[in-house]
């Protein structure tokens, strides 16, 4: 049987504010346990909370990024539940008028692009963590992530596939660190992913029972686990089952996900207006303001990277994922070749990176002199490969490209009448081989073209020494 | 007879050396030594810190920088935090809860060099009538004291009355200031909802809680209101305003609604109609209005005092502070046994019925029904005041009752009739003495539009001059 798997994501994307979102505490990450927790965060009796501005701003920068709804009012809400790292006995969020609705992210999978709707994007405060180890029978709490500012967005049901899935996160990540409203970071639980996962027959518009995947906090993880939901679900239907409607967790050790909680025990939250925060109206001025933090997105640069700059998809998508990455390459770019830019942020550059662990921001290598050396590569003055020496140079003791060049004499011998010179030397040092090109043996050219290089330094302009060697051996 | 001197007249005492505030304390600590084991009115006494303080008052008067307040002898209701005194918000939970910080209002108290003497009786967590829902035992009337002093301010309003101290903070609700100081035969304000800040007052209901004040005078609860009142970042509902300026009182047309006059009973009839004429010869002209919802203010009171407090109530878990129960066997035991043993009788009942009308399936019918049931109230007072300056109403149906005589919740709701209305409509409304029936205590309310205290008091001020009910003391 043909099916079709329906996917919506929920991902939490934790917001780069200096302060929490309802308390001035520091919401810095890998802190001691309880030191970044003041009296509202530890839900002290009388204390209120006092919404951060910094956080409103970010929600609606991202909204208009992704030319959203931005209605003029928002309010937070009270989600009831006891837990102990939950210290007012509610969650602060919004329910009935989140800041954010509507909107799209478009992403490419490998194919052509796709809009994904989005259905909201809501302010809320995180908990604290539960420590269950190391405390022998006890229960550690550390309230520092409490009151954390957290962006929740919601997608529509209209991704297809655990790949689609996993593009559309990718590209939140990107977008999110593009609009530095976080710092993407997966591995400190910056972003945090929810699935819903359904199948049902190809052609079927009504939507099956539906799954939430919990705990997807990767690329990775986010693709097996949808992709491994999808086939589980299709196995129960398919033995003539029912799909549960419950909450499952993902298992990355054992590749699965396994039941959480029964729909019995499905909470109600008893949702209410928070009468400590008076509802907010977002002005024209806040608005400007946040409409001022949206730069270029990873889409339109990819584009414009393509179209105007005449870069592959590929080299685009890469080039354009990292906000830091995109910027270095367009410094290059502005002043050298684009497409030779493009090959060396991803060759030398990258590579260099990489081995050094360091990343793009601190690349000891100023664009401006990548670009210098870029092009004179351009205007015939080094060769590529002498480039790549003087690169190594660059990133090892600094300095100036020309000066590189001048001091060490690494300019391109393409004085023609020098070159001549050694041509003829060559070509006469060598009478054997010669007659043997002249008889026919063309492939010896590159052993000549190596003599003359070998003689330069490396210094001979390869083009020109192969047209004078040519001329040379055919008219001795 | 210092203890008897109106602020004013303090304020002159101790600029003029007749006393220090050493001596105003030490005399006020002996009375209530004396009075509190009869009359229960105070939960906590910190005489070694009063008397630190008033030795600061002293040297600060000596040096010429004295405020308004500097050395006079002043009390807090039990749900101020204090960083130096335990706040029980009059309840087990809290019975040795000790806030490491200064509600916003005794800060600002602390700072004008007032002396506070401690923590005044309430009912618990300012859930009641009449005093007797604390966990410390009910405050009684100085004037009859096997009678209620009223609540939940009652130890406050107890402790003015009785001549223990000249100036008292409390809180109200739905008429936790205006129904005790009636019952008291004192001076009870309770300001707009958002002139005094409410960050440090352990919250019941946040939408309804106002700080406000006691004192035997008009005259020295706006001495207290102006130290109390002013914008607080720290809580997001205190408002921007101006501060309170005494307005005009002859000239001002007040309106008698008659849902609150028809069906009085005679006795108090009698003594409202008195006072409506004392206002009339004062140069007021006093004209019929109607307030059409008024009757449906306790039910929806009831609501949505109970909805918040259901959400406030809920981060005494025994996790991080107030009662803990003992040896818990699981998580689930340690929230029941701590909350179950942590809170009375009329909290759970409250808790309860907060919970159920934010329930899926009743929310509707109860917590929104209740909301449009508050804008109509408040539409009504809107409405009343394009007509008249001033409302003018009876504060209770009756006068201070004996203690265990309301054995109903029902009919204790019933004390709220008159007073919930301005709570709802957020509006500002004061209690005068007026008279006395059966030889207790009665009050007159006045109500004024938003931000209008300057009305009432200029009406109390007037009404005091032409009369002495407020100079009546109970006998020792």
């Amino acid at each position: 049987m043909d099916w079709e798997s329906v996917v919506g994501l929920e991902v939490h994307i934790q917001l780069a504010t200096r302060s929490k979102i309802f308390s001035g505490a520091g919401a810095a990450f890998g802190a001691e346990p309880n030191t970044q927790a003041c009296g509202v965060d530890l839900g002290l009796p009388g204390t209120l909370p006092v919404l951060n501005r910094e956080a409103l701003r970010m929600a609606l920068t991202f909204g208009l990024a992704i030319e959203a709804e931005i209605a003029s009012e928002c309010r937070f809400d009270r989600k009831n539940y006891f837990y102990p790292d939950l210290p007012k006995g509610y969650q602060i969020s919004q329910f009935e008028a989140p800041v954010v609705q509507g909107g799209t992210i478009v992403i490419s999978a490998g194919e052509a692009e796709q809009r994904i709707g989005i259905t909201r994007a809501h302010l809320e405060e995180d908990a604290g963590k539960s420590l269950h180890e190391d405390y022998a029978g006890m229960t550690g709490i550390d309230l520092n992530r409490a009151g954390t500012p957290l962006l929740e967005v919601v997608s529509e049901p209209d991704l297809r596939s655990a790949a689609q899935a996993a593009a559309f996160f990718r590209e939140l990540r990107a977008l999110a660190r593009y609009l530095r409203i976080s710092d993407g970071n997966l591995n400190e639980g910056s972003m945090r992913c929810d699935a819903n996962v359904s199948v049902r027959r190809r052609g079927a518009t009504a939507l099956g029972e539906r799954t939430e995947v919990k705990n997807l906090n990767s690329f990775r993880f986010i693709e097996r686990a949808i992709r491994h939901e999808i086939a589980r679900q299709i196995d129960v239907l398919e033995g003539g089952g029912q799909v549960a409607r419950e909450t499952r967790l993902y298992d990355a050790e054992r590749d699965e996900t396994r039941p959480m909680r029964g729909k019995e025990l499905s909470d109600d939250y008893r949702y209410f207006p928070d009468p400590d925060l008076l509802p907010v109206r977002i002005t024209e001025a806040l608005l400007a303001e946040a409409r001022a933090e949206v730069p270029e997105l990873p889409r339109a640069k990819r584009r414009r990277y393509q179209e105007a700059l005449g870069l592959s998809a590929a080299e685009a998508w890469q080039l354009a994922e990292e906000p830091g990455m995109a910027a270095y390459f367009e410094a290059v770019a502005d002043a050298a070749p684009p497409r030779r830019a493009a090959h060396w942020m991803m060759d030398q550059v990258a590579a260099a990176l990489n081995r050094s662990g360091l990343d793009i921001a601190a690349c000891p290598v100023p664009a401006a002199q990548l670009a210098q050396l870029l092009q004179r590569i351009e205007d015939g003055v080094v060769s590529g490969k002498i480039a790549a020496t003087i690169f190594e140079a660059l990133w090892n003791e600094g300095g100036d490209v020309d000066a590189i060049i001048a001091e060490r004499g690494l300019r391109q011998l393409s004085d023609a009448d020098a070159l001549t010179g050694i041509v003829a030397q060559v070509v006469a040092a060598h009478p054997a081989q010669a007659q043997q090109f002249r008889n026919g043996k063309a492939k010896l050219l590159g052993f000549f073209v190596g003599q003359v290089m070998q003689a330069t330094a490396g210094k001979a302009d390869p083009k020109q020494a192969n047209a004078l060697l040519l001329k040379a051996l055919r008219n001795p | 007879m210092a203890h008897a001197a109106n602020i004013a007249a303090l304020r002159h005492g101790l600029d003029a050396g007749e006393y220090s505030a050493r001596e105003l304390t030490q005399d006020a600590l002996g009375r209530i030594d004396a009075t509190n084991p009869l009359l229960n009115c105070f939960i906590t006494i910190t005489a070694e810190q009063a008397l630190a303080d008033a030795d600061a008052a002293d040297a600060r008067i000596a040096a010429g920088n004295a405020g308004p307040l500097t050395g006079i002898p002043i009390a807090h209701k039990d749900l101020f935090c204090t960083a130096d005194a335990p706040t029980t918000c009059g309840s087990r939970m809290l019975a040795e809860y000790m806030p490491p910080y200064d509600a916003t209002v005794v800060a600002r108290l602390r700072t004008a060099g007032a002396v506070s003497l401690g923590k005044t009786n309430m009912d618990e967590f300012a859930m009641g009538a009449s005093n007797e829902t604390s966990w410390f035992g009910p405050a009684r009337n100085p004037w009859r004291p096997q009678h209620t002093p009223g609540g939940s301010s009652g130890g406050a309003a107890s402790a003015v009355a009785a001549g223990l101290v000249p100036l008292a903070t409390g809180t109200d609700t739905g008429g936790s200031i205006r129904q005790p100081a009636a019952f008291c035969g004192v001076t009870g304000l309770k300001p707009t909802y958002g002139r005094v800040s409410r960050y440090g007052m352990v919250a019941f209901a946040s939408s309804l809680d106002q700080g406000g004040a006691f004192g035997r005078s008009v005259e020295d609860v706006e001495w207290l209101l102006q130290a109390m009142e002013g914008h607080d970042p720290q809580d997001s509902t205190s408002a921007e305003r101006p501060a309170t300026t005494r307005a005009a009182a002859a000239g001002m047309t007040l309106g008698l609604p008659r849902e609150y006059w028809d069906g009085l009973d005679a006795g108090m009839a009698q003594c409202l109609q008195a006072a409506t004429r004392e206002l009339e010869a004062g140069g007021c002209t006093v004209r019929d209005i109607s307030l059409p919802h008024t009757a449906a203010a306790v039910p929806a009171y009831y609501v949505i005092a109970s909805a918040e407090a259901s959400a406030n109530l809920a981060r005494y878990d025994g996790v991080r502070f107030g009662h803990r129960a003992d040896a818990p066997k699981s998580l689930d035991d340690l929230y029941r046994r701590s909350r179950g043993e942590g809170f009375g009788a009329e909290v759970k009942r409250r808790i309860l019925t907060g919970t159920y009308v934010l329930s899926v399936g009743y929310y509707d019918a109860y917590y929104l029904k209740a909301q449009r049931v508050r804008r109509l109230i408040r539409q009504d007072f809107v409405d009343a005041f394009g007509a008249v300056d001033a409302v003018v109403a009876p504060v209770t149906p009756s006068v201070a009752f004996e203690l265990g005589t309301v054995q109903d919740p029902v009919a204790m709701c019933r004390q709220d009739v008159f007073t919930t209305p301005a709570s709802l409509a957020g509006v500002p409304a004061m209690s005068v003495p007026c008279g006395f029936c059966d030889g207790l205590p009665t009050g007159l309310q006045l109500i004024a539009p938003h931000f209008e205290e300057g009305r009432l008091l200029a009406l109390g001020a007037a009404f005091q001059r032409r009369t002495d009910w407020h100079l009546r003391q109970p006998s020792a």
